[in-house]
């Protein structure tokens, strides 16, 4: 192996990129783009819930139970309706996704001390959302009833909780540390699974064949610029989620870099591995997409937990490299994981990156068919 | 004109079917999408692994754990022996939340004396930390309210919440996604198939074949996106075949509204298609340009998470997404057996958007052309 081929490669491989300034714009671009669309647009956290309210009694009590409602940031009472068919069209028409009803009698009720029923329907399409507005309705009507009470009584068993690592319970902050991961493997999709298969589908891998470059000249030249490429995205968006986002980087950041840059390697050897198998373009890219992208967003544990998959799926996670790399993010933005309790992670990172570059170097033929 | 419009057609299917990989390409992709959304893309919580620190041991606490259990939300996976190890299980991630149950709790509720249990929830992930804790006070209120019984509610005033779920009772969320997930694909492939197929032509050089024939700029369009409405179609029969079958998502309303509601979809996906393939001038650009493109309209498509959660301002942008609207249909017609009297306004909205994006990208498919 000579160092000066591979700065031949490399520098090769650098000019093609130069001369494609579209594809280069778009992989500093693209980062920022999803940055700014999930750290400020997609949140799961779930606020403002648009609510009708169907009050019956017009009193003051009732109307002061729907301002618990609106004042408490989770609800947002935008409409008042008269009977109850007229909540219908709001549900339906998805304008409301919450309806409460408050029945005749309720002050009446409250005064004497009886037990009141209250009703709230929930738009149960989106799951997630209804099964939380159902847990805060429930606070909210136990918070209201309390205040009634005419001695506070603690309750019997009293639950106490806490939160560790995202106090605040922050969708921002779980979502931003793995969006580093998702955002490193479109990148190696989209640039590097396409290096080789150009170079067969124009028949410039001719020319690279007849000179005296050897199989990991060419592999680690080719990978270098799109290393360095990789590699600051990651900067960009470890500096952007800091910064701009405030997401905590509790742990250290000369570790994250590490393992980041091993992730990196093991990727982009994978892409090229994509690449060198799948000849044409076309080819080359969808593998890549669905080999790549599509895993590292749904079987990471990014979004979706690991553990509510069904048993095969599981057990197909533990393939997939931006698992462990989804972990180690999460670990050490949030809980400051050292690598003690990251090594297996760590570990299995690296074996991967070494297999699939050595599975790239075999799989190469240096030779026309 | 439709005798040339049709041999354009025929000659882009032989394209597609004459490799075996391309017809790999055209039914797997979507069917490996569906199954993957619809196995992994669900935001239910349930069996949360669950590290119990018992230090009472009496009947009561194991009643306590025994409905915990019981629920199907918590498993238990871990007993650990002392605090220091709950910490170390939740720092490593193999349990989600601890639950610390002191000694005297079992004597403090014969005596009837308030009592406490400790609940620890790894926030990490939010949304699950908050379900989970939402769980965890239902489940100890409802047994503190057992174990009371009648004796302290005879002086005390109760709200009574009844809450109903409509359409969709079991709070599936597989309910709420596959819909999504068909209008996904339908958008992902024929963006694709449009795009690629024509900078295809012009990278290959078989464009300028194409332009000596007496071929007119608008019969060449349709010839290049009739195929891709085509397998837009197919595509769409077979993930919503595979969603009712496979995965039992029921469909409320009118299937034949679901087919004409996806041809007013098609216009803006298909307009979107041709104006990728004017602005790049390889295959690589026209696919990174389409997933450029895609990312964003789904992640602000309400695809994911509410629309109203969003900043005003993103609210604004998602009117431009036809994602936005074909979203509201497919899950209105699924899961709510609406009819058009309450998506009209979806409807227009597609078809206004539909015909000024397709048009837009014919004038400047005209002019690159010319």
């Amino acid at each position: 192996m000579k160092l000066l081929r591979v700065k031949a490669i490399m520098k090769k491989e650098f000019i093609q990129i130069w001369r494609d300034p579209l594809s280069l714009a778009m992989a500093f671009i693209m980062p920022v783009i999803l940055l700014f669309i999930y750290g400020y647009a997609i949140t799961f956290d779930i606020d403002k819930i648009p609510t009708v309210v169907f009050d019956m009694d017009k009193s003051s009590l009732s109307r002061e139970f729907v301002n618990q409602f609106h004042e408490s940031g989770y609800f947002r009472v935008n409409s008042y309706v008269d009977n109850y068919k007229a909540i219908d069209p709001y549900l339906d028409a998805g304008r409301a996704r919450v309806a409460v009803v408050i029945p005749e009698d309720f002050s009446k009720n409250v005064h004497k001390g009886c037990n009141v029923k209250i009703e709230v329907l929930i738009d149960g399409g989106d799951s997630n959302t209804a099964t939380i507005a159902q847990g805060y309705a429930i606070a909210i009507a136990e918070g209201f009833s309390q205040r009634f009470r005419g001695s506070r009584v603690t309750p019997f068993i009293d639950s106490r909780s806490r939160v560790w690592y995202n106090n605040e319970l922050k969708s921002r902050n779980f979502i931003i540390p793995g969006l580093i991961a998702i955002i490193m493997a479109v990148i190696i999709a989209l640039l590097i699974a396409l290096t080789i298969a150009r170079e067969w589908d124009r028949g410039t891998m001719e020319q690279l064949i007849s000179t005296p470059v050897k199989t990991p000249e060419l592999i680690i030249g080719k990978l270098i610029p799109y290393f360095l490429i990789g590699f600051a995205d990651t900067i960009l968006t470890i500096l952007m989620s800091t910064l701009l986002f405030n997401v905590p980087l509790r742990g250290s950041v000369i570790l994250l870099l590490g393992l980041s840059g091993i992730f990196l390697f093991g990727g982009l050897s994978f892409g090229m591995l994509m690449s060198i198998v799948g000849k044409t373009q076309l080819a080359a890219s969808q593998a890549a997409l669905l080999t790549s992208f599509l895993p590292a967003f749904l079987l990471s544990g990014f979004i979706f937990s690991i553990s509510n998959m069904p048993k095969p799926l599981q057990i197909v996670t533990y393939f997939i490299p931006a698992r462990y790399f989804v972990t180690i993010l999460k670990g050490i933005f949030l809980k400051g994981s050292t690598l003690k309790i990251l090594w297996l992670e760590a570990l299995l990172l690296t074996l991967f990156a070494v297999l699939v570059f050595i599975a790239a170097n075999r799989k190469f033929r240096k030779r026309i068919e | 004109m439709f005798e040339r419009i049709k041999n354009l057609v025929i000659k882009e299917f032989i394209y597609y079917f004459r490799e075996k990989r391309t017809i790999f390409f055209l039914l797997a992709t979507p069917l490996i999408q569906i199954i993957l959304f619809g196995y992994v893309a669900t935001m239910d919580v349930n069996n949360i692994s669950t590290a119990l620190y018992d230090l009472d041991r009496s009947s009561e606490s194991r009643e306590l754990v025994r409905r915990l259990e019981s629920s199907g939300y918590f498993t238990i996976t871990r007993m650990p022996a002392s605090p220091e190890e709950i910490r170390d299980l939740i720092d490593k991630g193999d349990v989600l939340c601890a639950i610390q149950i002191n000694r005297g709790f079992g004597k403090d509720i014969q005596r009837g004396t308030p009592t406490e249990v400790q609940v620890i929830v790894d926030g990490t992930d939010s949304n699950t930390a908050l379900i989970a804790m939402s769980y965890i006070n239902t489940i100890i209120g409802k047994y503190s309210m057992d174990m009371t019984g009648g004796v302290v509610n005879a002086n005390i005033w109760r709200l009574d919440l009844r809450n109903r779920v409509w359409y969709n009772p079991d709070l599936k969320s597989r309910n709420y996604m596959v819909p999504g997930v068909i209008a996904l694909i339908v958008m992902l492939t024929c963006l694709l198939l449009t795009s690629m197929s024509v900078v295809r032509e012009r990278e290959v050089g078989t464009m300028e074949q194409l332009m000596v024939t007496p071929i007119r700029p608008l019969e060449l369009i349709l010839g290049k996106t009739i195929p891709a409405a085509i397998i837009g179609y197919f595509d769409m029969a077979l993930v919503t075949f595979f969603g009712v079958f496979w995965f039992s998502v029921p469909i409320h309303g009118a299937v034949m509204l679901l087919v004409l509601c996806t041809g007013a979809y098609l216009l803006s996906v298909l307009g979107f298609g041709l104006l990728i393939s004017t602005i790049s001038k390889t295959q690589q650009q026209a696919m990174t340009a389409t997933f450029f493109f895609f990312q964003p309209v789904i992640l602000l498509s309400g695809f994911a998470t509410p629309i109203e959660t969003m900043p005003e301002v993103f609210q604004y942008i998602t009117y431009l997404s036809p994602l936005r609207y074909f979203l509201v249909i497919v899950r209105g017609i699924f899961l709510k057996g609406v009819g058009i009297d309450i998506l009209w306004p979806q409807i227009l909205a597609l078809l206004a958007l539909g015909t000024t994006i397709l048009t837009a990208s014919v004038f400047r498919f005209k002019k690159r052309l010319a």
